[in-house]
């Protein structure tokens, strides 16, 4: 599936919906697709402090863990714990109910060096070979 | 991994997986499916239907000759003397120290046919057959010929409860009267196979042997004949959840150089009563003396991140062993591990602390196998 417009992008594979200075982070599709069957998410506590390009959660498929990476820097306004609950959902609906966590931002440039939903495609499609 | 891509070895039925749209990985030196729709799903088609599985990375070894049963009695552990022919028997293949170079079926060959075939494991083949070939040099004495026969045969397994109804649709051998560890050679879907009653999952099911230039005819038969009962066809990926479940070992996690069949929980496939065989002083000691480690089954307690392989195990911040294996296990939906320890700390119902990407997570020992089908 081609990368929803409204979206940016990490070279890690998750994708982050800005409104003003809070953003929404999910895990891409591409992702989700490489993982496999998501069994188990963990996410950080609302209210800690997360660093672009470092690790905030882990999801693990029946195969493999993998860290989830931090867009931005910023703080954990609210996290999804529905998709703690059931993290299939992440496999089902990975840009839908299946977001992660609310952050807000500390440093809104950091939103400018992300992908867009084009560039994205073409990174996740390089990626795939 | 992408620069051994070149130098793999294919299945007979590669372009099969790939036109049912798997994801191909290297594995033991093979091109192999590891998922089709999803590790999920395949692994509930076996506990619920049936799954079909490409085991042609599998290697097999003919030991023929007068002196065939005086060498596999020699050569490996498990008493092979009362099979009757038609009659397989699990076992391993023991190195000098009382270690395991590797885990094996040895078939009896059916009626009509004089000697063994040894069904081994993909990535212990070479390392295998190198070592029957030394040891048929140490006994001169014996006249025997072992032969790797894995290059022109293919392998596939049905597993699961549909699995003897499916297989009936393609084939008027009576394979209901084929016992558990038992084989013939019959026709199925118009290519002659050996057909034995073994497998690798809990489940009930058949593996086929056949050439592999005929192999695909069955697996097509197979497929078309489950289609209404929910046949699937199986990767690597739920291979490896099924087994654990059921507990069966995997060579290079359980099993291995430097572990006793007696620490592994497989003492069954050892027989100290036959005759003298490679290793036996030395297995025949850790069992008197009592294996200084055990294998043990655990589950998480709680919702955690799921144990895997090489992960420390401890007790009150000690390291008393490792996992051998870990899973999320999609029958049970927990998680699950084989872990070898200190055997002061072995018991069911006791704790363990198994230490996940460097963050303990609270295990309890529990009885094995962690699944078991109903009969």
């Amino acid at each position: 599936m081609s990368a929803p417009e409204n979206l940016k992008f990490t070279k890690t594979h998750e994708w982050v919906r800005v409104e003003d200075d809070v953003v929404t982070v999910g895990i891409a599709d591409y992702a989700q697709q490489e993982l496999g069957d998501i069994t188990y998410l963990e996410l950080p506590e609302v209210g800690s402090s997360i660093s672009a390009g470092e690790p905030f959660g882990v999801v693990e498929s029946v195969k493999a863990a993998s860290d989830i990476y931090s867009p931005l820097d910023g703080e954990v306004l609210e996290r999804n714990d529905d998709v703690v609950d059931a993290p299939e959902a992440i496999n089902a609906s990975p840009y839908g109910d299946a977001w992660l966590i609310k952050v807000r931002v500390t440093d809104s440039t950091q939103i400018e060096s992300l992908m867009d939903s084009g560039e994205y495609d073409t990174f996740a499609a390089s990626a795939a070979h | 991994m992408a620069d051994q891509v070149g130098t793999l070895k294919q299945t007979a039925l590669l372009d099969r997986h790939k036109a049912l749209g798997a994801r191909i990985v290297p594995f033991a030196g093979w091109e192999m499916p590891v998922q089709y729709e999803g590790i999920l799903s395949e692994h509930h088609a076996v506990r619920t239907a049936s799954g079909l599985f490409d085991l042609g990375h599998m290697g097999q070894v003919e030991i023929v000759g007068p002196d065939a049963l005086p060498f596999l009695q020699f050569t490996t552990t498990n008493d092979v003397g009362m099979l009757e022919p038609g009659d397989a028997k699990y076992g391993l293949l023991p190195n000098e120290a009382g270690g395991v170079v590797d885990d094996i079926i040895v078939y009896r060959n059916p009626p009509g046919h004089d000697g063994y075939m040894v069904c081994v494991n993909a990535s212990n083949t070479d390392k295998d057959v190198a070592w029957w070939q030394e040891l048929r040099s140490r006994r001169a004495d014996l006249d025997v010929t072992v032969q790797d026969v894995s290059t022109d045969l293919g392998m596939i397994a049905i597993q699961g409860p549909r699995a003897e109804s499916i297989v009936k649709r393609v084939t008027d051998v009576p394979v209901e009267n084929i016992d558990y560890f038992s084989w013939r050679i019959g026709m199925i879907a118009g290519v002659e196979a050996r057909i034995a009653r073994t497998g690798y999952t809990g489940e009930d099911g058949f593996e086929f042997y056949a050439p592999n230039s005929q192999i695909g005819q069955i697996w097509d038969a197979l497929m078309e004949a489950g289609e209404q009962e929910g046949i699937a066809p199986i990767g690597l990926g739920a291979r490896d959840t099924l087994r654990l479940e059921a507990r069966m070992p995997l060579y290079g996690q359980e099993l291995g150089d430097d572990i006793s069949p007696y620490e592994a929980g497989l003492g069954w496939a050892v027989s100290l009563t036959k005759g003298d065989f490679i290793g036996r002083e030395p297995m025949e000691k850790v069992k008197s003396d009592g294996p200084k480690r055990r294998t043990v089954g655990f589950t998480t307690v709680g919702r955690t991140a799921a144990p895997r392989s090489h992960n420390p195990v401890e007790v009150d911040g000690d390291e008393i062993g490792t996992v051998t294996s870990g899973t999320f296990s999609p029958t049970l939906q927990a998680n699950i591990g084989l872990a070898l320890i200190d055997r002061s700390f072995a018991g069911v119902g006791k704790p363990l602390q198994v230490i996940v990407r460097g963050k303990p997570v609270q295990a309890v020992q529990v009885k094995t196998p962690f699944y078991k089908r109903d009969r």
